[in-house]
C-alpha cells in the first residue's frame, strides 16, 4: 500500500516542529547538537552471560540505524535499556542528552512517552478498537477525549488505515496490525522509535511495505528509528547506518551500503550470507574441476556498472560472468561478481586493471594454470 | 403437587437466588481485587512482593481448604455480629460470600495472568503507570474470562447454598432433603431438581452469551 496522505505527514510534521521551538524546556534545546541516543559502555548481565557486553553507541537526529545480530545475540536486551523496561549493570544511557539510568521507575514514564516502540507481535490489546488502540498513548498522556479522536484519525490516514478505526485488532492482518501499531507509536509524537523486530512475523510482501512506511515517517518527519532485527533484508531496506551486535559486543558498524559491500566481522559476514551473492557451491566444484579460476571482484561506485565491459576490453578476449550482479544501497551501486577469463587471457593483467580501479579481488581454484 | 408444595418451592426458589446473587456479588466485588492483588504481586507481576502475595495466597487456601459446612458452623459468631442473627437466609450469604471470595479470586487471578506480558510491556513503554496497566490492560483484556468464571461461581453457590439449610436458610436444596429425601415425596425431588437444571442452565447462558459479547480476541 502507498502512503499518498502527505498532507497529513506534513500536519504531523509541522505539529512536531512546534513542540521543537515552543518547548521551554532546555533539554529541547539540547536536542540540536546531543544525540537522540548516546550509550556508554553498557553493561547488563544474566547470571553468568553477558547479554550487554560494553556496547557504546549513538544515534543522531534523524537517523535510522539498524542493530543486527542473531538470536541471542543481545538485540532485545539493547532496545529494552533504551527506554528503562530493563537497567543495565553499568555503564550510562542518555536520551535527548538526560541519563536514564538511575530514574526510579515513576520518572522514567515521562522518558518513555518521548520513545515509541513496535513489536514482533504487534501487541495491540484486543478488547480495544483500532482507534483506541491509537489513542492509549495520548489518554496516558492527560490530552483531551476529542483532541485525542482527532490525532488518532490524522495517523490512521497516515498509515492507510482510516476505515478499519472501529474494528478490532483480531478482524486486521499482520501487515495492518503492525500498521496500528506504527499510529500508535506516533501518536505522542516521539522523538525516537523504537522497533523490536517489527517484521519478523510478517510475510516478505507486507514486510516490504511496514519498512517503505518506516522509511517514508523517517524521511518525512526526521524521525529517529532504531531498529533490531536479524534479517539483512530489512537493515537494507530501511536502515541508514548498521550495527553489528554479537556476544553482547558492537562488532561492526558503519554506513549500510559500506558494511555490506566489504563486511570486515565474520559475524556480519554470515549474516549477509543470504542477500549478499555468494558462489553457489555445485558452481565453484565444477569450475574446480575444469581448472578455471574464479575471481570475486567488489566493487563500489558508479563504475560497478561499466567494469566488467571495461576489463574486457584491457585484456582483449572475452570474460564470463558466473554469478552475481549489482545491488543498489542508500544510492549506491555495490557490485559483486563472480568472472572467469578466456583461456590464455592474463590473470595477473586482470588482477592489476581490477585492483586499479578499486575494486576488491580475490582468486579461487587452479591459480597456478594460468600464471 | 399441591398448591402449599408449589408456593414452598417457589419460595425455596427466591431463597435460593437471593442467597446466590447475594454472595456471588459479594465474592465479585472482594474476590476480583483479590486475584488482581495476587497476579500484582505475584512473581514478575506488576508490583511484585512476594511476602504479600505468599500471605495472600495462604489466606485464601486456608479459607478454600475448608469444608463448607464447617466453615458454615464455624463463622457463627461472625453471621451473628455481622446480620445479627445466626439463622435464616441472611445469615447464610455470610458465609457463602466468604467461602465463594477466595474460590473466585483463584479464578479471577487465572484470567488476570493469561493476559499476555508484551500488552504490559506496551503500555509500560507508553509512559503507563501501574493503574493504567490495571484499568486499560489487565481488567479488560481479562474480563471475558472475568465474566466466565462469574458464571462459574454463581453455579457452584446454588450448590453451596443447599448445604444453608443447617442454619435454617432454606432454599431448594434444603426443601430437596427436607421433603424430597427425608419425607420420600419424589414428586418434589423431581421438581427441585428441575427447577435447579433450568436456573444453571439460565445463568450459564447468560453467562456465555455476555462472554461472546465482551471477547474481541
Amino acid at each position: 500500500m502507498t502512503i499518498t496522505a502527505s498532507a497529513i505527514a506534513r500536519d504531523v510534521l509541522a505539529d512536531a516542529d512546534r513542540r521543537e521551538t515552543s518547548g521551554t524546556d532546555r533539554r529541547v534545546e539540547d536536542t540540536a547538537e546531543a544525540p537522540v541516543v548516546r550509550l556508554d559502555g553498557v553493561f547488563r548481565h544474566f547470571g553468568e552471560t553477558a547479554a550487554l557486553d560494553g556496547i557504546s553507541l549513538s544515534v543522531r537526529k534523524g537517523e535510522v540505524l539498524g542493530i543486527i545480530g542473531r538470536s541471542g545475540a543481545g538485540k532485545s536486551t539493547l532496545i529494552r535499556c533504551l527506554n528503562g523496561l530493563e537497567r543495565p549493570d553499568r555503564g550510562s544511557i542518555e536520551i535527548e542528552g538526560r541519563d536514564i539510568t538511575g530514574l526510579s521507575e515513576a520518572e522514567l514514564q515521562p522518558v518513555r512517552r518521548r520513545i515509541g516502540m513496535i513489536f514482533q507481535h504487534f501487541n495491540l490489546l484486543s478488547a480495544k478498537t483500532v482507534a483506541e488502540n491509537v489513542m492509549l498513548p495520548l489518554k496516558i498522556e492527560g490530552m483531551p477525549r476529542a483532541e485525542r479522536r482527532k490525532r488518532a484519525a490524522d495517523l490512521l490516514d497516515l498509515v492507510g488505515l482510516s476505515a478499519k478505526a472501529d474494528a478490532y485488532p483480531s478482524a486486521l492482518s499482520g501487515g495492518q496490525k503492525q500498521r496500528v501499531g506504527i499510529a500508535r507509536a506516533l501518536a505522542a509524537r516521539p522523538a525516537l522509535l523504537l522497533s523490536d523486530e517489527a517484521t519478523s512475523a510478517l510475510d516478505p510482501e507486507t514486510t516490504a511495505s511496514i519498512l517503505a512506511l518506516l522509511k517514508d515517517i523517517n524521511t518525512r518527519l526526521g524521525l529517529t528509528i532504531l531498529l533490531i532485527t536479524h534479517e539483512m533484508e530489512v537493515v537494507r531496506g530501511v536502515a541508514d547506518r548498521v550495527a553489528v551486535i554479537d556476544a553482547g559486543k558492537i562488532v561492526e558498524d558503519g554506513p549500510v551500503w559500506s558494511v555490506f559491500s566489504d563486511p570486515k566481522a565474520s559475524t556480519t559476514k554470515s549474516l549477509l550470507g543470504a542477500i549478499r551473492p555468494s558462489l553457489p557451491p555445485a558452481i565453484g566444484t565444477a569450475l574446480a574441476a575444469s581448472g578455471e579460476t574464479v575471481l570475486s571482484v567488489d566493487l563500489v561506485g558508479p563504475e560497478a556498472a561499466t567494469l566488467l565491459p571495461a576489463l574486457s576490453i584491457e585484456l582483449g578476449a572475452p570474460i564470463r560472468l558466473v554469478h552475481g550482479g549489482i545491488d543498489h544501497i542508500q544510492g549506491q551501486s555495490v557490485g559483486r561478481f563472480f568472472i572467469t577469463l578466456a583461456p590464455g587471457a592474463s590473470l595477473p593483467q586482470a588482477i592489476a586493471f581490477l585492483t586499479r580501479h578499486g575494486a576488491h579481488v580475490e582468486t579461487t581454484g587452479h591459480v597456478a594454470d594460468h600464471v | 403437587m399441591s398448591p402449599i408444595m408449589f408456593d414452598l418451592l417457589m419460595r425455596s426458589l427466591w431463597e435460593t437466588v437471593l442467597m446466590t446473587l447475594a454472595s456471588g456479588i459479594i465474592s465479585l466485588v472482594a474476590g476480583l481485587p483479590l486475584g488482581l492483588a495476587l497476579v500484582m504481586t505475584g512473581k514478575g507481576g506488576i508490583s511484585e512482593n512476594l511476602w504479600v502475595n505468599r500471605v495472600l495466597g495462604a489466606v485464601v487456601n486456608g479459607f478454600r481448604s475448608v469444608p463448607f459446612i464447617i466453615l458454615l458452623v464455624a463463622l457463627i459468631p461472625v453471621t451473628r455480629f455481622i446480620v445479627g442473627s445466626s439463622i435464616g437466609t441472611w445469615a447464610a450469604i455470610v458465609p457463602l460470600s466468604i467461602a465463594a471470595t477466595p474460590y473466585y479470586a483463584r479464578i479471577a487471578e487465572v484470567s488476570l495472568r493469561e493476559v499476555d506480558r508484551g500488552l504490559i510491556e506496551a503500555v509500560r513503554s507508553m509512559g503507563g503507570n501501574r493503574w493504567t496497566i490495571v484499568r486499560e490492560v489487565l481488567l479488560p483484556e481479562a474480563l471475558p474470562g472475568i465474566v466466565a468464571g462469574f458464571t462459574v461461581t454463581l453455579v457452584t453457590l446454588i450448590g453451596a447454598s443447599a448445604m444453608a439449610g443447617a442454619i435454617g436458610a432454606g432454599g431448594l436444596g434444603d426443601l430437596a432433603i427436607r421433603y424430597g429425601y427425608q419425607r420420600f415425596e419424589t414428586t418434589v425431588m423431581v421438581a427441585v431438581v428441575v427447577v435447579l437444571i433450568v436456573l444453571v442452565c439460565a445463568i450459564q447462558w447468560l453467562g456465555d452469551r455476555l462472554v461472546d459479547r465482551l471477547d474481541h480476541r
